[in-house]
């Protein structure tokens, strides 16, 4: 098996990536599910059938242009560690994280490109981009997806679409997504009426981690949720529209805290200044919250001469199993605990306090 | 009272059943009730029997209809029940029925609108342009046009070569 570690781009480079509107937007994603005609889906399908889907799945996508020198490799050839990694990355779900034996990963080298062998479906492939680029990156899977059609059969139906394991993603098995960070929202405790408002109009928000995850550091993941009787463009557009409105939310959420309450805005970055450039000991659930707030300073030009991608690297070093691939030996949560507050306070010497006059 | 359902007998069997905030009433002669297997009344939805669906019985097995099972993958209702997945593609012709509520109450529509692999895009693109002649067939037929039905009647032909039976169906 390739190293995933030297294929895998450095969380320093990951951080750098840009996109439009970032500042709100952390990364868009679209991904589709596919299914093969007369197989069973992974769910029901038993392990010889599995396997042989995948020896016929894996060699059809690493044979297409896009995915020349791409990560391919079966889930049991993987570390716990490692599926753990590419959670973090958000390059495989929690639920393909727990697969092995006739499932599988194939990865491109710029990460744009993440296909899921036998998860929920036999096919879950998805277009990663920075920023808000949902269209773009629709436009990118809709390529890759119609160039795999031609080398394998997709199970589609005139009626019902494209066939899928869950009747939720039956139709386009489209999920546009993209990942909002938020904290404006939250302190001006708007967060709650928008996210029901955004509910109402048939789209999910959910936490860092997709379904029945919480919001983290305050990033939220919106998505459609319907797949069936609209086209995947509408949808994208949908959701460009619903989006655009959020990020507009949220900068006047920004700028009305600072007029009408700049004391709480400040008081929540100085206070997440202070731990993490002091800490000896905190969790990654505190480093998360912690961090969201350095970085709204940071957008708020509190922290003059410090980059955004310095918390964004951090989001992502200080995350269990990122955490542990640093180190030689395998820690208990406590001594991770330490390990993490000693490398943040590290990494954050550099930076003043927040100016605040 | 008259029975509700035969419209002969008169009803000794009232019904009351309150959803949301409506309220349906239901008088029914022994024999009709009977019939209908309301012999407890908690056990029935009234709009199943009125509308003559029988939908919850489909969705349950143990309501004495025969178990269907996928005849591809052998996966069952309670399999679903169980999951909330099915078994393989095919299965979506097996539970048609019972999936139709289903998907109306989840998406937009139950008729997909979007993509399709390039090689049925073709046949699906014909098989909708036959719906709509077959349609305006039917119209023409009862306008008595005819000279238009002619037309159309031989354009439907042309294009009944080009669709696959299977897909026609």
């Amino acid at each position: 098996m390739k190293d995933l570690h030297a294929f895998l781009i450095s969380p320093a480079e990951a951080a750098q990536q840009h996109g439009p509107n970032d500042r709100i937007v952390m990364s868009s994603r679209v991904r589709l599910a596919r299914n093969l005609r007369g197989a069973s889906f992974p769910g029901w399908a038993k392990k010889p059938e599995r396997v042989k889907i995948l020896e016929t799945v894996m060699p059809a996508i690493s044979s297409l242009p896009e995915m020349a020198d791409s990560f391919a490799e079966a889930m049991d050839d993987f570390t716990a560690l490692d599926k753990q990694i590419l959670v973090e990355r958000h390059l495989i779900s929690r639920e393909h994280a727990a697969k092995n034996v006739g499932s599988g990963l194939v990865l491109n080298r710029a990460e744009t490109f993440s296909v899921m062998i036998n998860e929920e479906d036999h096919l879950r492939m998805q277009a990663l981009r920075p920023g808000f680029q949902i269209r773009e990156a629709w436009m990118a899977i809709d390529r890759l997806d119609s160039a795999l059609e031609k080398k394998l059969e997709y199970a589609f139906d005139n009626e019902f679409g494209y066939l899928t394991a869950c009747p939720t993603n039956l139709g386009t098995g489209i999920r546009v997504s993209a990942m909002l960070h938020l904290p404006g929202l939250v302190l001006s405790e708007q967060i709650n009426p928008i996210i029901q408002s955004v509910n109402k109009l048939g789209l999910a928000v959910r936490g860092l981690y997709g379904e029945g995850t919480e919001a983290l550091g305050n990033v939220f993941q919106v998505s459609n949720q319907m797949t069936l009787g609209e086209t995947e463009t509408a949808i994208v557009e949908r959701l460009e529209k619903v989006m655009s409105q959020i990020i507009e939310h949220e900068e006047n959420a920004q700028q009305t805290l600072l007029e009408k309450k700049p004391k709480v805005v400040f008081n929540h970055i100085g206070r997440a200044y202070g731990i993490l450039a002091n800490a000896h000991s905190i969790s990654s659930k505190e480093t998360m919250n912690q961090l969201s707030f350095l970085r709204l300073g940071v957008d708020l030009g509190l922290f003059p001469g410090t980059n955004r991608a310095l918390v964004d690297e951090l989001f992502l070093t200080t995350q269990p199993a990122h955490l542990q691939k640093q180190l030689s030996d395998k820690l208990s949560a406590e001594e991770r605990d330490l390990v993490r507050a000693d490398m943040v306070r590290d990494r954050l010497k550099d930076v003043g306090r927040p100016v605040t006059k | 009272m008259q029975c509700c359902v035969c419209k002969e007998k008169s009803a000794t069997v009232h019904l009351t059943q309150i959803v949301g905030e409506k309220m349906q009433k239901l008088d029914l002669c022994e024999d009709c009730a009977k019939a209908k297997g309301i012999n407890d009344p908690t056990s029935f939805a009234m709009a199943d029997l009125m509308l003559g669906l029988g939908a919850s019985q489909e969705l349950d097995p143990t309501a004495g209809t025969v178990e269907i099972k996928c005849p591809r993958c052998g996966f069952s209702q309670a399999d679903f029940k169980k999951s909330g997945r099915l078994g393989c593609p095919e299965c979506y012709q097996t539970f048609a029925e019972g999936l139709s509520g289903l998907l109306k109450s989840m998406h937009k529509g139950t008729r997909h609108t979007g993509k399709a692999p390039e090689a049925l895009r073709q046949s699906r693109d014909n098989l909708d342009r036959l719906k709509t002649l077959q349609k305006k067939l039917a119209k023409a037929v009862e306008i008595e046009d005819y000279e238009l039905a002619a037309q159309l009647r031989d354009e439907i032909k042309a294009l009944a070569g080009v669709v696959p039976a299977k897909a026609a169906k």
